[in-house]
């Protein structure tokens, strides 16, 4: 099948790529652009580790299609650093412990600074069940849920 | 210094940026070709015919190889060499592989692998434990039989006995990273391979054979998995030998990973198990004799069916002195997949047969589930036990005193029902502490007074206690090696045996490396586990790693700490015993030099700056024929406390709270192991609760992906969590007197299973009676059958 050719933006850069129409952005991601940070857990949208924005929504990148992505900004857990300046909730992951085999938690981190964006003062159920989506087998969240209440209360008192 | 600072994961800031790569995310050298195998649609029967034609036409098809293509072993077993990589003339479950696609691309290899045209003359698989006992279908001929005293006269003698059977549900892994593996050829036939595995050393024996190479041509590195417990310890082997053989006949390198629904088709699981008991108790409640008959479902190859199966035999007593015991264990072959190791390893089921036996004795002496616990525990250890004394001595709860009886009882042999003492009981003073955090009693009243109300809504509450053994069962294992190097500026390089999972063995065993030698973290170099460094080594598994590896690191360490002393101490006049390494600075007659001048000095005085560690667990020994010996090093304990409100027209329920008190000795590293303890408990629960596994009478199995198989998520979290680790130390003499963490915690989820049991029974009428999982299903269909 002939290659489509799509342009877009990842974490700020112009992009271009060819891909099969029928790739998901997650392959595209991953095999075409070289960022691994998006996982594939389960490829049906269950399990929230191929999460990134498109837009400044967030997504699984594994429900859609890379040609898709054309004319569109797509933010993925490579871009949530400022070069070697850790954002307030990759920093509070680390101080909080809230991270075990790290697999879950890039798709955690996009969605949490997806929730934070658009709602810098959520309640603790707000956390929980915006995340609900992303799964996690080894932590039990508790530390997770801490991170992020915390990381809003920092980035509240800083802005 | 470093040991026992709560330091976050030694990945963290590459997990965090989305830099930790996993086995998909090494990049692949140019042309890299993708395998998928095509799988057996049926249970059981005879391989007729496999018309592949269409396979190998398939777009981006490179090879389609069958059994017969395989060069040398046919087997892919960790045990008896009775599970072949690619079925050869029968099929034995739903998901087999039956042939290997090596294609292109990840994508094309799959979809080929569904073209095959398979003829097999199907017949009637035995799938469920009642059609495995009418077929005699088992593992080890017949039923293994442990006694202690006489089980049958004892509660013939009681004044009450309680009986009763019940299922336990498997589980499914659902490690987030599946199964992977990456095969480089290299010049002369050799093969390196990158695999998600537990167990190198197993990854390397299996590849050999498949490549009919000695164990030297292979080497296999593992940097971290995304999660293992326990399904990476012996379900890796067909990916990795698939990859070297594909790579063998190819020359080019081989990359296989289940897509997740394939990945739980194929894989074993968490055994299931059905428990019957029956038990005798005096009439205050103190056990007299008890009898489980535990049915294990194995699924269709041995795998580690025989040690896991043993282990809850090992654990059937849980926290309890069984004066006398009679534990039978059936091991049954069924047309499933081939169960194998999860996180427990059969202890969590040997110990809900139990802890389920105590719930349902509760119920029908009419005695407060903790208070008839703690009649029966072993004896606290005297002294230099788990744990310091408790600020204030344990409390009953029902106020009564302590009883002459209660020392009648302490003055009994406090041995297990396989003969090891039990030394470092601790569950006495961690009780006492946990009900009185939690507030226990008060909440325990509340819980009762809001189900007097008589409203849909229902609460329960339960503690459950957790005893667990640790050390492999099979005595060979509990081994360990390290290889340390120190460079001359004084950098560090440290390797051993263990695997990395999430679990934070790495950063607490270079804890370990870093304060022997007196320097920073920064100074230690955390390297990828590699069948070439150190050799032989077991699995990282029965919560093993930091013992076993942490004490080899830190011989290794010494050893060499041993050469600079001697050698900086010889310079200055100085004896070696008295040279310090402290604060990234060796202090040796005097002076103070810091490590990485250390580090020139020997090297320039030409001594060796490289040493293995060598560890083997003292003092097991365990004959399983028998079922008697020490098969345990030392336990580790700790207790829960959850609550739960249930929704009795629905059966839908929340954990509303959860306190726990944990033993992790004194802890390596206090936020490593509280993560463990928090993850053990929700994935227990999990277990007990939400995570159904269903096959149905074809033996497909029906909950294959996240959208049916439903693990606990954020919003199942309890409102209410808090986990402490209980101030210890290990009375054993083990790595900074820490304990194993990985698998005990993982129990403590029991108490969510007997908090909806307590729900249940608050709706009037007999014993509740729940099967496991508790599905809001059956928790519903209970809660009618007690109303009845």
């Amino acid at each position: 099948m002939s290659k489509t050719h799509v342009t877009a933006k990842v974490n700020g850069d112009a992009v271009e790529f060819l891909c099969d129409p029928r790739e998901t952005l997650l392959d595209v991601l991953r095999d075409r652009l070289g960022l691994t940070g998006a996982k594939e857990g389960c490829g049906t949208g269950d399990c929230g580790a191929c999460s990134v924005t498109v837009d400044g929504r967030l997504v699984c990148s594994c429900l859609m299609l890379g040609v898709e992505a054309e004319g569109k900004e797509i933010g993925t857990v490579e871009g949530i650093a400022d070069g070697e300046t850790l954002h307030p909730l990759q920093k509070k992951f680390i101080e909080y412990a809230a991270l075990q085999c790290g697999i879950c938690t890039p798709g955690i981190l996009i969605a949490a600074k997806s929730l934070l964006e658009k709602n810098p003062d959520p309640t603790e159920t707000e956390v929980r069940y915006w995340l609900a989506g992303n799964l996690c087998r080894c932590t039990g969240y508790d530390k997770i849920i801490r991170a992020v209440m915390d990381t809003a209360a920092e980035m509240r008192e800083a802005s | 210094m470093s040991v026992s600072s709560p330091l976050p994961h030694d990945a963290a800031r590459l997990h965090v940026t989305g830099a930790a790569r996993y086995i998909d995310d090494i990049p692949t050298p140019r042309g890299t070709l993708h395998l998928a195998f095509g799988l057996s649609p049926v249970a059981c029967g005879a391989l007729e015919a496999m018309d592949l034609a269409a396979v190998r036409a398939a777009p981006g098809v490179v090879a389609v190889l069958t059994a017969a293509d395989l060069p040398f072993a046919n087997d892919v077993s960790p045990s008896i060499h009775d599970e072949p990589l690619l079925a050869t003339d029968r099929v034995h479950y739903v998901g087999q592989p039956l042939f290997l696609v090596v294609a292109e691309s990840h994508i094309a290899a799959r979809r080929a692998a569904k073209l095959g045209d398979i003829r097999i003359a199907e017949e009637e698989p035995i799938l469920t434990i009642d059609q495995a006992l009418a077929a005699d279908s088992r593992f080890e001929g017949g039923a293994v039989i442990w006694e202690k005293g006489d089980a049958a006269s004892a509660i013939a003698a009681s004044a009450h006995v309680v009986e009763g059977s019940f299922e336990i549900g498997g589980q499914e892994h659902f490690y987030l990273e599946g199964q992977a593996a990456l095969a480089l050829p290299q010049e002369g036939g050799d093969m390196v391979v990158h695999s998600s595995t537990q167990h190198p050393t197993e990854i390397q024996h299996k590849v050999a054979e498949a490549l009919g190479l000695p164990m030297h041509g292979v080497r296999v590195e593992v940097r971290r998995m995304g999660g293992g417990f326990g399904g990476k310890e012996s379900q890796g082997n067909a990916l990795a030998v698939s990859c070297a053989v594909a790579a063998r006949l190819t020359g080019r390198p081989c990359k296989m990973r289940y897509d997740r629904d394939d990945d739980m088709i194929i894989t074993g699981k968490r055994h299931d198990f059905r428990i019957s008991y029956r038990a005798g108790f005096d009439a205050d409640g103190r056990i007299q004799g008890v009898e489980f008959l535990q049915y294990a479902r194995c699924g269709w190859a041995q795998d580690l069916s025989l040690p896991v199966a043993d282990r809850a035999m090992l654990h059937a007593d849980s926290a309890y002195l069984l004066p006398n015991a009679r534990i039978e264990s059936h091991r049954l072959k069924t047309n499933t997949q081939s169960a194998t190791a999860f996180r427990g390893f059969g202890g969590p089921q040997g110990m809900l047969g139990m802890e389920r036996l105590m719930d349902h004795a509760a119920h029908q002496l009419g005695l407060e589930p903790v208070e008839l616990r703690r009649r029966n525990y072993y004896a606290e250890a005297e002294e230099g036990g788990s744990a310091p004394a408790p600020a204030e001595p344990p409390r009953d709860i029902s106020g009564q005193k302590k009883g002459a009886e209660k020392s009648a009882r302490s003055a009994l042999p406090q041995t297990t029902p396989y003969g090891m003492e039990v030394e470092d009981f601790a569950l006495h003073g961690i009780t006492a502490a946990l009900l009185e955090r939690c507030e226990y009693a008060a909440r325990k009243r509340a819980v009762a007074e809001w189900n007097a109300q008589g409203g849909a809504i229902r609460k329960g509450i339960a503690f459950s206690p957790v005893k667990f053994g640790i050390s492999f069962t099979l005595t060979h294992l509990n081994q360990a090696g390290a290889l340390v190097h120190v460079y001359q500026d004084g950098s560090i390089h440290l390797n051993h045996g263990g695997t990395e999972m999430g679990q934070g063995l790495f950063q607490k065993v270079a804890q370990v490396a870093a304060s022997r030698f007196g320097v920073g973290l920064e100074a230690v170099k955390i390297t990828a586990t590699d069948t070439g460094k150190v050799p032989n080594t077991s699995a990282t598994a029965a919560s093993s790693g930091s013992d076993l590896n942490g004490m080899a690191v830190q011989i290794a360490c010494d050893e060499l700490r041993g050469r600079m002393a001697a050698y900086l101490a010889a310079e200055r006049q100085a004896a070696p015993e008295e040279v310090r390494f402290e604060a990234g600075a060796v202090h040796v007659g005097g002076a103070t030099i810091p490590f990485a001048e250390a580090a020139q000095r020997c090297y320039q005085g030409r001594v060796g700056l490289s040493a293995t560690g060598f560890y083997k667990t003292p003092k097991v020994s365990w004959d399983r024929v028998r079922g008697q010996g020490r098969p345990f090093y030392y336990f580790a304990y700790g207790a829960a406390v959850t609550e739960v409100a249930m929704d009795s027209r629905t059966g839908e329920y929340r954990i509303l709270r959860a306190d726990i008190l944990h033993d992790a000795g004194a802890s390596l590293n206090p936020a490593l192991d509280i993560g463990q303890v928090e993850g053990g408990y929700v994935q227990g629960a999990g277990w007990l609760t939400t995570e159904e596994l269903v096959w149905d009478d074809k033996g497909r199995l029906r909950t294959h992906a996240p959208s049916t198989y439903k693990i606990p998520a954020f919003s199942d979290q309890p409102d209410i969590f808090n986990v402490a680790l209980w101030d210890g130390r290990n009375r054993e003499d083990t790595v900074y007197r820490s304990k194993a963490v990985g698998e005990p915690p993982f129990m403590l989820g029991i108490s969510a299973f007997l908090a909806l049991s307590d729900a249940v029974a608050s709706c009037g009428g007999g014993y509740p009676a729940l099967d496991a999982p508790a599905t809001p299903e059956r928790v519903w269909a209970a809660v009618r059958r007690c109303a009845q």
